[in-house]
């Protein structure tokens, strides 16, 4: 038995902490978030050269890494920092690509590690909420061509992407595993428009309209119709990523809240010295720990049985939602009123805690198909 | 027992039922039940409204151009206006210090300052609050010293005040200040009103997380007070500092609210789909609802109860802390379920569809423009008005005698 990470990761925690807290702080994130493109491409240029794009992604792939607690590492430190640059669409896409892609899609897969160009994936419907197979968007074969009709929600990053992984169904019923394909469309095909907004924990997203989106046929990415175990795979890895991301960002909304009750006096004593908030922040401990072994489980289950790695996924997601929402609330009542102005970083960290819950499959979806995993096992 | 309201109680429900639907605005009640912005204008129209009819400061004796009400008519009030998604009453004025001067004023500061609450020439704020006085509120630091110039009495006050809210609106504040600093904690403070356009009075907004400006500090340097802006004696403050407290905790649990929240919420669960069924026919949200419905009608008659025992008059004492954290919790249960009722779409932060004139397209469901930012503003209410742990606090000292 040993929990301590290799140190080849080590020495990427290492280095992307450091750069994160150079480069990254709370002012930089909160101009970055708040800006018209909601990133950065100077930093993100920078991320790329350090080569935290390529450590999600396998050496046959193009990356040198991409084992689940490399992109564990990452994505905690991102979550340290609040890093808004399109990680998750990268780990989303590029994982897509990596699985079904044919040697000219995994040259676009090298820009992508490259950091040259960006990937959006354009999966989530405005009805199916977070349930992976519900697909309306419709592709029929129109000659040698590919057509895609139908709309995507809450895309992050549409706007930055150069390039979206879009899933399309060509049969079945709208819930069908079965008749579910994915496409690479590059951004300005015309047909394709998008509806951006900002997100309310900072950064960018769009709406897609897909209208008579006309495709050639190595568009096609993987089997026509076998799409859905391609999407489980890229999704897998993004619940991954954002369960990591929770951690790290819980660890800093903890200690944020410790230093106030250690500093911050009322009645004369520091507040830190009330055995009813000292119980609470030692509740906060145990769920931030378990929280933490939730995701070393599912990072050592990536590459176990489907069903051993899915349970093992939702029931980290499962934690996270439930987890990280108790861990936002908790440190914004604890700091009290400062803990909801948006000088403050805390709260910016709550935001994005409670909103990891919104993205890939919430605390009750992921109960759900914990349950449903174990049944079917 | 009887759960029912008398048949008088019920007349008067239809009174105001029969009020809200002849002179709340569609337009205003359609911004608050939409969770949209409302403008200055918005809340003086309203309260204009109330005050025709008699009913804006429902909290003061007849004499002084209140209704008379008692404590069961003021409930239900204020749950009808909720229901009917009327704006709430800005309580500085009419529900703080109205009752504090009604009590503790002179009869010259009642002339002259009542009037202009009921007509809206004043907009008044709170300056309770510090940055190193929040649940410890008696350890103000805000200084006022007596003194006297060519124009005679007066106090120089510096210091400064935050969470002031709706601070950007108004024109006078009531300041807790200290006026002696040997004395113990509560023994030197004073209350104050003071004008806002007073030179050496700066305003700064303090944007909250949702990107809301509903808060401010105002600081105060040498700032020149008539000594007849003083509300009773110097250094007695406390005395009306905690007399108005109890009058912020009248409508404390909320419940017309929550009520109306959860109508809407549920509206929401039929309508919008999960997986492509209804979000209300999934169990695990169908449960998060059930609790929070059971929790409600509980909390309702724990309100009831604690209203009969004061219907003879007065306020409610302790009881209202356990109005307070459980009224305020349920109300974020339910801001919570609307968020997690968005899915995804709780994510986009489309600030100008808060705004009365949107009319592009809602992003998602029309209930999710405000779902995220309302649930990330209820947090305030286990902060505001006596944080939570000092509601428990009270219980444990005054209700278990711990």
């Amino acid at each position: 038995m040993n929990f301590q990470h290799t140190d080849d990761r080590r020495m990427l925690a290492d280095s992307l902490n450091r750069f994160v807290a150079e480069q990254y702080g709370f002012e930089t994130r909160d101009r970055i978030a708040k800006s018209p493109r909601g990133c950065s491409p100077e930093l993100w240029r920078q991320f790329a050269d350090l080569g935290v794009i390529g450590a999600l992604f396998g050496e046959d792939d193009g990356g040198f890494a991409g084992g689940g607690f490399d992109i564990a590492v990452v994505f905690e430190a991102l979550g340290r920092g609040l890093v808004v640059e399109p990680f998750l669409p990268t780990v989303l896409a590029g994982s897509a690509i990596a699985h079904a892609g044919n040697p000219a899609h995994k040259a676009l897969l090298a820009e992508i590690i490259g950091g040259t160009r960006i990937a959006a994936f354009a999966h989530a419907e405005p009805e199916a909420q977070h349930a992976l197979t519900q697909v309306n968007t419709r592709v029929q074969r129109v000659g040698a061509q590919w057509q895609l009709d139908g709309a995507k929600a809450v895309v992050q990053h549409a706007e930055l992407a150069d390039v979206f992984v879009v899933s399309a169904r060509s049969s079945g019923a709208v819930d069908d595993e079965a008749g579910v394909s994915l496409f690479i469309v590059p951004a300005g095909t015309p047909g394709l428009t998008l509806r951006g907004y900002p997100t309310i924990d900072g950064g960018r997203a769009a709406e897609l309209t897909l209208a008579g989106v006309t495709l050639g046929a190595d568009a096609l990415l993987g089997a026509e119709g076998a799409g859905a175990a391609t999407i489980e795979h890229s999704v897998g890895k993004g619940v991954l990523a954002l369960c990591a991301e929770a951690v790290g960002a819980m660890d800093v909304a903890k200690d944020a809240t410790l230093e106030y009750l250690r500093t911050r006096k009322q009645f004369g004593v520091p507040i830190g010295s009330f055995q009813a908030l000292q119980h609470r922040m030692a509740d906060l401990l145990v769920e931030i720990e378990q929280a933490r072994s939730a995701v070393i489980n599912a990072a050592a289950a990536l590459d176990a049985d489907r069903v051993t790695r899915e349970r093992a996924l939702s029931a980290a997601k499962f934690t996270i939602g439930r987890t990280g929402t108790r861990v936002a609330e908790e440190c914004i009542q604890l700091h009290g009123g400062i803990g909801m102005t948006w000088e403050l970083p805390l709260p910016h960290y709550a935001k994005r805690l409670v909103m990891i819950d919104h993205q890939l499959g919430d605390e009750d979806h992921h109960l759900a198909r914990f349950i449903a995993l174990g049944r079917a096992n | 027992m009887d759960l029912n309201f008398s048949p008088e109680e019920e007349a008067f429900r239809a009174e105001v039922r029969a009020f809200l639907a002849d002179k709340l605005p569609a337009r205003l009640s359609e911004k608050v039940r939409s969770g949209k912005h409302l403008t200055r204008d918005d809340m003086a129209q309203w309260h204009a409204i109330l005050n025709q009819r008699g009913w804006l400061a429902n909290h003061w004796p007849e004499q002084y151009g209140g209704p008379g009400w008692n404590a069961v008519q003021k409930f239900i009030f204020e749950n009808e206006c909720a229901l009917a998604h009327a704006p709430r009453i800005v309580p500085f004025g009419v529900n703080m210090l109205g009752p504090v001067l009604i009590k503790y004023g002179s009869e010259a500061q009642k002339q002259r300052w009542l009037p202009r609450i009921l007509d809206g020439s004043d907009w008044w704020c709170q300056g309770y609050s510090e940055p190193g006085a929040g649940s410890d509120l008696a350890s103000v630091k805000t200084t006022a010293v007596r003194g006297r110039d060519a124009l005679g009495e007066h106090y120089i006050v510096n210091g400064q005040k935050t969470w002031t809210t709706l601070g950007q609106h108004a024109n006078m504040i009531f300041c807790l200040v200290r006026t002696n600093r040997e004395a113990k904690k509560q023994e030197g403070i004073s209350f104050l009103l003071v004008d806002m356009s007073s030179p050496g009075v700066e305003l700064r907004p303090i944007i909250t997380l949702d990107g809301e400006h509903e808060v401010n500090e105002v600081f105060f340097t040498d700032v020149r007070v008539p000594a007849e802006n003083l509300v009773g004696e110097e250094n007695k403050g406390w005395t009306c500092a905690k007399y108005l407290l109890t009058y912020e905790r009248t409508n404390i649990a909320g419940v017309g609210y929550s009520v109306a929240a959860l109508e809407r919420l549920k509206k929401a669960a039929a309508k919008l789909k999960k997986n492509g069924r209804p979000l209300a026919d999934d169990p695990y949200f169908a449960a998060r609802l059930a609790r929070v419905e059971i929790e409600l009608e509980n909390m309702k008659t724990t309100n009831l109860r604690v209203i009969a025992a004061v219907a003879g008059g007065g306020v409610p004492g302790a009881e209202s802390s356990m109005l307070k954290i459980r009224g305020t919790e349920i109300r974020q249960e339910i801001s919570s379920l609307m968020r997690r009722a968005m899915g995804p779409y709780a994510q986009p932060f489309v600030a100008e569809a808060l705004e009365e004139g949107f009319d592009g397209p809602p992003v998602g469901p029309a209930e999710a423009a405000s779902a995220a930012v309302q649930y990330f503003n209820n947090r305030k209410l286990s902060i505001f008005g006596g944080s939570n742990e000092i509601q428990r606090n009270i219980i444990s000292k005054m209700m278990l005698g711990l």
